[in-house]
């Protein structure tokens, strides 16, 4: 990847150097869709059918750019303390926000 | 150097092979089965020659109900799509003693049509339910969506010099044609995919990310649907039977609603039953939104229990999206416009697939894994049209009183394609490719030739055509490969003495 590919395709750095990115870029990825979806669903000030339509809407768009991200940081640790950083407040504030229901 | 720099292109050309690779068949069958739901009426026309009574849509829902009354009193729900320009018969979809049917009814009698098949509704649910059950296919379709929307992204950030490459083709080079091809493709229609497969995933976003729905409706989704589409008008069977009131006063008193627009759809819940409901939508080609207004009436009595016009802007966002994917908006110029955008994405996914082998040809011997790939490439890039080919063909050799003849066809199409992948495996891929592409070839070729006498219109004309056209382009390839049946080996390595 973009510094381990240097050092050859076959190492353990390189392959677990990928498998960070690759968990973080799809599973990490998608928490953080799901947790903007619900955060959003919960905080918009409209309509919830609304707010849950603009939320999952913007939940598209946040995945792939969470799934390109963790492939371009620096390092996998940053691929995935960037994951966690975006994550945790989004989660606190779906978790603040409470269901309307 | 641009402000992307070499490590992060060479990182994104990475995640682009494999995002590509790893559910590219599906993404293969998902945008060639959906290239063709562009004419979904029209190949339903196509493989119905018979069906050549037209009504006007009042007419012919109000005979669609008059056999359902009879056929299907006992159904959850008639289904209805209303005739137009496009399509002449009523296509109703309606649940008999457990089993899901699909039928084309004849606009003036009402009754199922000669030669029962499931036309275009064969490709379209292929389109994103792969033939697999609910909600696998759904789901699988989901995933390889969003592979195709991060496949396109990274494709563009690995993309070095995309204006200039656009007017690149170097034929006769191996790798660097099957590239140039790839880049062409997936260049020159660029929006067109990025629009069709983000739409395309927010289609089936309630499965595939359903925590905002969650977070605010906890476990009652129904009232989320409730609040989405308010002209549907809900409720519960009550087992008491009561006669379905006439359906034509019904859909006048819709049309005069929508301020004349075309009736779309026609749903009828319960029919047959006091607490029966009628709800018609307004037509999807009048508008890119889908789902613009709705109207629900009693069944029994044919009042009016609910009216909707879409007019909230965060749904009308998502209707759009929705309709922008359907396509149902577009008029013929935008119609052709769909297909051949779909058409590309299928070849670039094609040349995707088949330059992965080729690149690593060039460079060593293939390991067991890519010769199991380039095997698989020809089985399904080949097989999966050659099994449409089938279908098509089924349509037009099995006898038309068949028992579940509809069945029958798409047996055909499934059992053809499922030989092929047997054939790419068995045979090298320098004999399967010509034998698989000489057959969808013959198959193109054959199919046009059974059509009954006497019965043709343009979508029965203009269907032939193109199954000509697509013969007569597979030819001079298949003629190639034959000629030079030994892989072209690159110049590179040619060159290297022994």
């Amino acid at each position: 990847m973009a510094s381990g590919a240097q050092s050859g395709r076959r190492g353990w750095r390189y392959r677990s150097n990928v498998a960070a990115r690759v968990v973080t870029g799809s599973l990490g990825a998608y928490a953080v869709a799901a947790l903007l979806a619900i955060a959003l669903a919960r905080t918009l000030p409209m309509a919830r059918v609304e707010a849950v339509t603009v939320a999952t809407l913007l939940a598209f768009l946040a995945a792939p750019a969470v799934t390109i991200w963790a492939f371009l940081a620096r390092g996998p640790w940053r691929a995935v303390a960037g994951v966690v950083v975006v994550a945790l407040p989004l989660a606190a504030i779906a978790w603040m926000a409470g269901s309307p229901v | 150097m641009s402000a992307v720099r070499e490590g992060a292109r060479q990182v994104m050309a990475w995640l682009h092979g494999w995002t590509g690779l790893l559910l590219g068949w599906v993404l293969f069958v998902m945008c060639f089965a959906g290239t063709l739901s562009v004419f979904k009426p029209e190949i339903g026309r196509w493989m119905r020659p018979e069906a050549a009574a037209t009504a006007e849509p009042v007419a012919a829902i109000a005979a669609a109900g008059n056999w359902l009354s009879r056929n299907a009193p006992d159904a959850t729900g008639w289904y209805l799509s209303v005739p137009d320009r496009r399509m002449n018969t009523v296509e109703a979809s309606y649940d008999s003693g457990g089993a899901f049917l699909y039928r084309a009814l004849d606009p003036v009698s009402g009754a199922p049509v000669a030669r029962e098949t499931l036309g275009g509704e064969f490709f379209y649910r292929l389109h994103f339910e792969l033939e697999l059950p609910f909600p696998w296919g759904r789901m699988l379709a989901s995933l390889a969506a969003a592979f195709m929307l991060v496949a396109l992204i990274t494709g563009i950030i690995a993309h070095r010099r995309i204006f200039r490459d656009f007017f690149t083709f170097r034929t006769g080079k191996g790798q660097r044609s099957w590239l140039d091809g790839h880049n062409a493709l997936g260049v020159l229609a660029l929006p067109f995919h990025l629009m069709i497969t983000f739409t395309g995933l927010i289609t089936l976003a309630s499965l595939s990310m359903p925590w905002g729905i969650s977070a605010a409706y906890g476990d009652d989704v129904a009232a989320m649907y409730r609040e989405q589409i308010p002209g549907i008008a809900e409720r519960a069977a009550t087992g008491v039977k009561a006669p379905l009131a006439p359906l034509a006063p019904m859909l006048h008193e819709a049309q005069r609603r929508f301020g004349g627009a075309a009736v779309g759809r026609v749903y009828v819940i319960n029919p047959g039953d006091s607490a029966a409901v009628v709800t018609v939508y307004r037509a999807d080609s009048g508008q890119i939104g889908y789902t613009p207004a709705e109207i629900s009436f009693d069944g029994a009595t044919g009042r009016v229990l609910a009216a909707w016009t879409e007019k909230r802007p965060a749904i009308q966002t998502y209707n759009v999206l929705y309709g922008l994917h359907m396509g149902r908006f577009a008029p013929s110029l935008t119609r052709w416009l769909y297909f051949l955008g779909g058409a590309m994405l299928t070849l670039a996914i094609a040349t995707g697939l088949v330059l992965w082998i080729v690149k690593r040809r060039e460079r060593a011997p293939l390991s067991l894994a890519n010769r199991v790939l380039e095997r698989l490439n020809a089985g399904v890039l080949a097989g999966v049209p050659l099994g449409c080919i089938a279908y098509l063909l089924a349509n037009r050799l099995l006898p038309l009183d068949m028992v579940d003849r509809s069945a029958g066809e798409v047996s055909a199409a499934l059992w053809t394609a499922g030989i092929a992948l047997a054939i790419g495996a068995v045979l090298p891929s320098r004999l399967a490719w010509p034998l698989l592409l000489g057959l969808v070839a013959a198959g193109c070729a054959i199919a046009p030739l059974f059509v009954p006498l006497g019965q043709g219109d343009a979508a029965i004309l203009i269907g032939n055509l193109m199954l000509l056209g697509v013969a007569a382009a597979l030819l001079p390839l298949v003629w190639r490969q034959i000629r030079r049946p030994s892989v072209p080996v690159s110049r590179r390595t040619a060159r290297v003495p022994a």
